[in-house]
């Protein structure tokens, strides 16, 4: 399609423990409210192209939980949950966000949760969904960054202690 | 010394976004810079100093002028930290463009023989 180039989803640090993804759907926002909370349609896109989907759980209430589960294609389950803070109906959704694979405990995994507000904005037919993604320190920040790394945190360490030489040079 | 965070936070700023874009035209003194972009002196120069101070902005002394710009190969890594994530986001949003495509067709109750 000739619209890659204005769809190609943003990200930008705006503060050193914040993400923040834009990204335009040719799509009345609604529809992508009903994609974004429906289990079996989460299931067809939050998987990426790096697994299969195994589990989606939304108990869409202030308080209720979710849970999104896959098996990646290396064997491993990968899975992330969070509770429901705030529900707009296709306008807003603020939820907490654990990641289960996380180092160390489940109590640490739970105090390293981000907060994610996901924001609807329809113009023209169009929407704009903005997500801020809130973490408690700069330090869970870069490691969800570092996250998407194809060869893991390690490559991601030596990649960052490199980059930092090269600064400081 | 500046992370890659640092790095990345400084080049994410939208006004030394634009000034990379133009420095990444070409080399250009701080007026031109003032011209294109409508800051005042003081802020671009200030923008500048940050750039430098991450190493994504060199500068060169020409007569009397300094001629500023971009540093591509500093600036490699910066993205390269943050682009597998982004991409991650990318496939799920490719595929949730699919999926709301589907959803269209479902409204509007077109019946195709997909």
């Amino acid at each position: 399609m000739s619209m890659t180039n204005e769809r190609k989803a943003e990200l930008t640090l705006p503060a050193e423990d914040q993400i923040l993804i834009t990204r335009e759907f040719d799509a009345p926002r609604h529809l992508v409210y009903k994609a974004w909370t429906t289990p079996e349609l989460v299931a067809r896109w939050w998987t990426a192209r790096r697994g299969t989907a195994k589990e989606m759980e939304i108990d869409l209430r202030v308080g209720g939980r979710w849970r999104y589960a896959m098996d990646a294609d290396n064997g491993q389950e990968v899975a992330f949950h969070g509770e429901y803070r705030e529900i707009v109906p296709d306008e807003k959704i603020v939820s907490t966000e654990v990641f289960e694979g996380a180092p160390g405990t489940p109590e640490e995994a739970e105090a390293n949760a981000t907060l994610n507000t996901a924001t609807f904005e329809e113009r023209d037919g169009r929407t704009l969904v903005t997500m801020l993604i809130r973490c408690p320190s700069p330090e869970v920040r870069d490691a969800i960054i570092a996250s998407g790394m194809e060869g893991g945190l390690q490559d991601a360490l030596d990649l960052l202690e490199e980059v930092a030489r090269g600064l400081d040079s | 010394m500046p992370t890659t965070a640092d790095a990345f936070n400084a080049v994410a700023e939208p006004r030394r976004r634009q000034i990379l874009d133009l420095l990444a035209a070409r080399e250009r003194p701080v007026n031109e810079l003032v011209e294109l972009t409508g800051l005042g002196q003081p802020q671009v120069s200030k923008h500048l100093r940050v750039l430098r101070e991450v190493g994504a902005v060199r500068a060169r002394e020409e007569g009397r002028r300094r001629l500023y710009r971009v540093d591509a190969e500093a600036l490699r890594p910066i993205f390269d930290w943050v682009s597998p994530y982004q991409r991650l986001w990318e496939e799920r949003f490719e595929r949730l463009d699919d999926v709301l495509e589907d959803l269209k067709k479902e409204e509007q109750g077109d019946v195709d023989d997909e």
